[in-house]
């Protein structure tokens, strides 16, 4: 495949007035490069998704986007406690959250699904104690 | 007999469709219209303008600020800010008005707020007459029908929720080059303005018999984004107003005919709901429903429009949003204090009744947009998406290189834009004045090596 744009960002923990950064970040390059509003829309909700998680549940982490012509891949990985039961964590409504996070209108369990949901492939590796990785694909028809 | 008038139609067909195509050719042609301007002998060149436009539609090349056509959304932001004034909105002289037999004004909602001690409207409407009209058609009349409209089309299921508001021009030219995912959102119904002077000119037309040509409606307008909309529409083929004035024009000359009004007829058509529109809330507050969201101010909006991409909002049904703070009272053509505006027109709705205008059964043609609203990719760097992604890494490395202080020394607003600018073509590296520093040490460098080496040698 051809070469790629790479963009590097670091989700900083317990602060969810910067949680969105990033995924606004991506939509300003993905709008230079001229990629369809559709798929600008997925990875935005998708990817801001991702943040809110690694912000709630795992002190931050680190997010690789890599825009290909084809496609956009998303990894999230952080170093928080991991995922017990993925299959648990990717039915909606399922949450682990805080109460105190419950009332700023998080942690309603959609998280893991909305980002299944808006993406094309995504794929979860945790472990326990060491942390998660979320890899996601959004397609960009030609 | 019967083909011939079926050729007749067909003749009338392809005229008709000649006649669009030379239209639109019109239109292609001075696409970029704008009511923001600039006075290049008052501008000093200094990055005020540049650091406040929300579409980084604005550089300083020369010692002058340059307007990026493009991006301009006549959002009026440069001309608040300006410390010189460079920054102007062109309207229209008083002087339009004369090309028509029978004239009509149509004053914004946000004009009621302007004015100290004004308890009676009708006092404002008969000034306005005065000022040399034949007709005055309050633009709250209309608010009250699009509001009526948008009602009855939100209750039909039909809409994408969250429902935009399509009222403010700035706000849907921001939406066209900056936030295409959300096109299918804005209401597809016309600005209170334009609807205002369909209805003006029919009733006039029915009133006198004139043909439509000799009717002319003019628009008192709060801003220069509402100019912009008039000359270059967007959801509608073409603007049914003839010529708009603005606020801070009539003002002086109103002020002085409100003295003179003696006897008030009763003139005041709309109510609460209608005038309600001139500041911020009014809109959404009209549609009887809680699930709503109102933010003004250019950066408030973005703010809103942003987390509108993301999802972030469910329950909601509607979203106002106005491009000036306090919504079309913080107009820039205006005269009062936006926020002092605000509390009076507050004040001067409180004795009308809720609402004095409603559609019959179905949403009226005249109120909903007739052509589509499109995305204007003016921030891709290319369109071929290959060279796009080149000129972005490119771009990337160029950011990565740059002191990123965003000074704007460069004439440029950020020190990305800078990037941008030199990947586009529109500037160089040395355009940086850290870069330019950098060089200088270098050299400077360089020659006490040189000096140094020289001495040795000599020694």
């Amino acid at each position: 495949m051809a070469d790629s744009v790479k963009l590097n960002y670091v989700v900083p923990p317990d602060d969810f007035t910067r949680a969105g950064e990033a995924s606004s970040a991506v939509k300003k390059t993905l709008k230079k490069l001229g990629i369809h509003p559709d798929v600008i829309r997925r990875v935005a909700i998708a990817m801001y998704e991702g943040e809110i998680n690694m912000v709630i549940h795992a002190q931050g982490g680190e997010i690789t986007v890599e825009i290909y012509p084809d496609r956009v891949v998303m990894v999230l990985a952080d170093r928080g406690p991991g995922i017990a039961n993925i299959d648990l964590a990717m039915q909606a409504g399922y949450s682990t959250a805080p109460e105190e996070v419950r009332n700023l209108g998080f942690g309603a369990g959609m998280g893991l699904p909305n980002m299944k949901k808006y993406t094309d492939e995504m794929q979860v590796e945790s472990t326990l104690g060491v942390g998660t990785t979320v890899s996601m694909t959004v397609y960009n028809p030609a | 007999m019967r083909r011939q008038q079926g050729r007749r139609v067909f003749f009338a067909g392809a005229l008709k469709a000649l006649r669009l195509a030379e239209r639109n050719v019109l239109i292609n042609m001075e696409e970029y219209f704008h009511s923001v301007t600039l006075d290049r002998d008052a501008c000093k060149g200094c990055t005020h303008c540049v650091k406040r436009c929300p579409t980084e539609a604005i550089r300083v090349r020369d010692g002058k600020a340059k307007i990026i056509k493009e991006r301009c959304i006549d959002c009026g932001e440069c001309i608040r800010i300006c410390p010189h004034h460079a920054k102007q909105a062109s309207f229209d002289p008083f002087e339009i008005v004369e090309g028509f037999t029978y004239k009509i004004v149509l004053p914004a909602p946000a004009l009621y707020g302007q004015f100290n001690n004004l308890d009676d409207v009708d006092i404002l409407l008969e000034a306005l007459r005065m000022l040399g009209f034949d007709e005055v058609f309050e633009v709250a009349r209309a608010a009250e029908i699009v509001s009526d409209s948008t009602r009855r089309l939100m209750s039909s299921g039909m809409l994408q929720r969250p429902v935009i508001s399509s009222a403010c021009p700035a706000v849907l030219r921001l939406i066209r080059v900056r936030f295409p995912e959300l096109i299918p959102n804005i209401l597809p119904l016309r600005a209170p303005i334009e609807v205002a002077a369909h209805m003006a000119k029919k009733e006039a037309a029915e009133k006198t018999g004139l043909p439509p040509e000799q009717i002319g409606a003019f628009f008192i307008s709060p801003c220069p984004a509402k100019v912009t909309a008039v000359k270059r529409p967007l959801g509608s083929k073409q603007s049914a107003v003839d010529g708009v004035l603005a606020v801070r024009d009539v003002y002086p000359k109103l002020i002085r005919l409100m003295k003179e009004v003696a006897v008030t007829t009763e003139q005041a058509a709309a109510g609460r709901m209608g005038m309600g529109w001139g500041s911020s809330g009014g809109e959404a507050a009209a549609l009887l429903n809680d699930r709503y969201l109102a933010a003004d101010g250019i950066e408030n909006v973005i703010k809103v429009l942003e987390d509108l991409e993301d999802d972030k909002f469910t329950d909601l049904d509607f979203v106002e949003l106005n491009a000036c703070s306090a919504g079309c009272v913080g107009g820039v053509l205006n005269v009062e204090n936006p926020y002092v505006a605000k509390a009076k027109l507050k004040r001067i709705r409180k004795y009308r009744p809720v609402s004095c205008n409603h559609i019959e059964d179905e949403v009226p043609r005249l109120v909903k947009y007739d052509s589509v609203i499109d995305y204007q990719p003016v921030m891709e760097l290319d369109s071929d998406l290959s060279a796009a992604m080149e000129k972005m890494r490119h771009m990337q490395e160029l950011e990565d290189s740059l002191p990123g202080l965003d000074c704007g020394s460069c004439g440029a607003p950020t020190c990305r834009a800078l990037a941008e600018d030199i990947v586009r073509g529109f500037a160089k590296e040395d355009d940086c004045i850290f870069r330019i520093k950098e060089n200088l040490a270098t050299l400077e460098g360089h020659a006490r090596q040189d000096r140094a080496h020289n001495e040795g040698e000599q020694k």
